[in-house]
């Protein structure tokens, strides 16, 4: 059984169902309760879970997100959302020196079960402030776990995944996938693991290893290579921290060529370190050097003919992997 | 009938009081104890010790109950102390011991205790502390749990964003938190009013509405009933209470620094006003005899003699642990790459 809902309908789902589930959860963040988030993730959890488990807080993010942090120490699982993730400079230090550090300093003695929903992404010509892709970012931190969804039922069953899962788990949320309406099973208990990538695609030219938003421009760009015979795969990481290796190495073993697509700024992006790992152990397999396909080394621009500039395009995909392909 | 007002050291038990002057005395012979270990060259990197700061934590600790919790700073040991931890178990995590409280893996600024001490960690960071006790209050709130989170800090981490961010949240949620805030009036070099406008800091609570007070935090009695009355209001739902306790720092910012930029005169106050001396003298006064006091000293001598003899000889960690305790779930796969 399945049925066609939107991304963040998916999403409302999840964390509904985990509230039901778990009474250690709460959520908290920017405009959570009595507007239940700007993109409806949370309407109507106010009602039903009271003030104590659904907070609207002050726009303190460094406040809140480490209030999270002490309340995840004590047993809670706080599910924080950031309303973008650039606003993840402001609260820098919950993040990247508590939350993904405190199990360790303290020799184990506790876990942060928190979970950081960060809408992020291109394309809402949001400008510099709102627009950005941070993943290389937050992947450098050891102590996260980071999953980045591209489909309703992946939104679902990661954020269930995320919310069970006893490490603090970063989510981020495409903001330009909110409205897609997607088929997704019906089953309450749904549930998508973590450090699983899924073949979205199956191919023998060439693969695109993706994430994200990019996912979808990914498969369009290979249905319109399809009809010009080349076949390629793509790999839909889901979950960038645990990385799948095997599922990279299995496809790269297959094909031997490989791109890169992410709507990251390029310089020091998570797609880089992809690269480097590929570069270091699967050199043999490799017939082509690998490409990386992302933004520009810019800030993200408004207008709209210049942001489409600054994340790749199904076109720009196509480009990239007949170059690679060498046709 | 007329009855007179008795004075502090007559309304409490000289039992209370030698146990303030006991948690002092091993407060002050443990960092004693630490610091000559650090000189020696037995502990790695740096320790910030609570020399002078004694009076304040004894006096603060005291009424904080077993089902309360804590955070703590770089300039925690007196903490661990105050509140009952294990001194052997404390030295052995300044020498990155196996044995330590964190199994060496959080060192002398990152002492925690979670499952007896509720210890929620010192913290590397100036103010992050703020935030994780007010959200260890969040949690007493949401659960029930009818205990009160202390956050413990010092001056210079009032200037931090998240002293406002969470005490403005702590007070808007009417959380069971109190702030205790040790002012020796210097981060690192910088002298607190340089830098800040205000006389005292505990007064910046106004801004939120939430009460507080100002205590010589020299004299733990003086410090005890201001922690009396903010754990009470604490506890009993009103929400968030600030102390600040007037101390002095002893040594520079780390054991070893010369301090060259503080004036002679600040020494010379705090020596002059040293917490340890003065009760001293208050329990001669009441009829404690010197050697009683005298025989505390030697035992916390003991009892830090053995913390260094454990400490020393414990093994460190086997370097295969390098990678455990990163996760809780899939830590091999999470590290591997």
């Amino acid at each position: 059984m399945s049925k066609k809902i939107t991304v963040s309908k998916a999403i409302r789902e999840g964390l509904l169902e985990e509230m039901r589930r778990d009474d250690k959860m709460f959520i908290m963040g920017e405009d959570m309760a009595v507007m239940g988030n700007v993109f409806a993730v949370t309407t109507g959890f106010l009602d039903e879970f009271g003030p104590n488990r659904v907070i609207d807080t002050p726009i303190s993010e460094e406040g809140f997100l480490g209030m999270a942090v002490g309340a995840a120490m004590r047993g809670m699982h706080p599910c924080v959302e950031l309303m973008y993730d650039d606003f993840v400079t402001v609260c820098a230090d919950p993040l990247f020196n508590q939350a993904a550090k405190l199990k360790y300093m303290s020799g184990g003695q506790c876990s942060i079960p928190l979970v950081l929903r960060m809408p992020m992404g291109s394309g809402r010509r949001n400008a510099g402030q709102h627009s950005q892709s941070l993943e290389g970012m937050v992947c450098h931190f050891p102590g996260l776990k980071v999953v980045a969804p591209c489909s309703a039922a992946d939104a679902k069953g990661l954020i269930k995944s995320a919310m069970r899962d006893p490490d603090p788990v970063v989510v981020f949320e495409h903001k330009l996938l909110y409205a897609k309406k997607e088929e997704i099973p019906e089953d309450e208990d749904y549930l998508v693991p973590i450090g699983k990538a899924n073949v979205k695609r199956e191919g023998k030219d060439l693969t695109i290893i993706t994430w994200s938003r990019e996912v979808n421009f990914s498969m369009e760009a290979a249905e319109k290579l399809a009809a010009e015979g080349i076949d390629v795969e793509v790999l839909d990481l889901r979950t960038l921290v645990p990385i799948d290796w095997d599922a990279i190495k299995a496809s790269v073993s297959k094909t031997h060529n490989v791109i890169i697509v992410s709507e990251e700024v390029k310089r020091g992006s998570y797609a880089g370190e992809i690269s480097a790992q590929i570069a270091e152990e699967l050199f043999d397999e490799l017939d082509a050097p690998v490409e990386r396909v992302c933004g520009l080394n810019i800030v993200s621009p408004f207008s709209p003919v210049l942001e489409d500039q600054n994340f790749p395009h199904p076109d720009d995909i196509v480009k990239a992997v007949k170059r690679v392909l060498n046709k | 009938m007329a009855t007179k007002k008795k004075n502090s050291e007559e309304k409490y038990s000289k039992e209370l009081l030698l146990g303030f002057y006991r948690t002092m005395v091993r407060i002050r012979t443990f960092e004693e104890h630490a610091a000559e270990c650090f000189t020696k060259g037995m502990l790695a990197g740096n320790i910030h010790l609570s020399i002078g700061q004694e009076a304040a934590e004894a006096g603060a600790f005291a009424t904080i109950q077993p089902q309360d919790y804590f955070t703590s700073t770089h300039r925690g040991h007196g903490h661990v102390i105050a509140r009952g931890g294990d001194p052997k178990l404390a030295m052995a995590e300044l020498f990155g011991k196996r044995t330590g409280y964190c199994k060496g893996k959080g060192g002398s600024m990152h002492i925690a205790d979670m499952a007896k001490m509720n210890h929620l960690g010192a913290n590397g960071i100036v103010g992050a502390g703020q935030p994780i006790s007010a959200g260890s209050a969040l949690a007493s709130k949401i659960m029930g749990d009818n205990s009160v989170t202390v956050g413990c800090f010092g001056d210079s981490s009032t200037n931090e964003g998240t002293f406002h961010e969470a005490l403005n949240m702590a007070a808007t949620w009417m959380l069971p938190l109190v702030w205790f805030i040790e002012n020796n009036c210097y981060g690192v070099s910088t002298e607190i009013h340089r830098v800040t406008n205000t006389p005292d800091l505990a007064s910046r609570a106004a801004a939120y509405d939430v009460p507080f007070a100002v205590v010589d935090g020299t004299d733990p009695v003086a410090v005890y009933e201001a922690m009396t009355k903010a754990m009470d209001h604490a506890r009993s739902g009103k929400g968030p209470y600030v102390v600040e306790a007037k101390v002095y720092r002893y040594q520079g910012h780390y054991c070893g620094d010369p301090a060259v930029y503080r004036p002679a005169e600040y020494m010379e106050k705090a020596l002059a006003n040293d917490g340890i001396e003065k009760l001293g003298k208050k329990l001669i006064a009441m009829g404690v005899k010197e050697e009683e006091l005298e025989e505390i000293k030697k035992a916390a001598q003991e009892e830090m003699d053995e913390a260094v003899k454990f400490a020393d000889e414990s093994p460190y960690p086997d370097p295969s642990e390098v990678t455990d305790d990163m996760y809780t779930a899939d830590n091999e796969r999470c590290v591997a790459r």
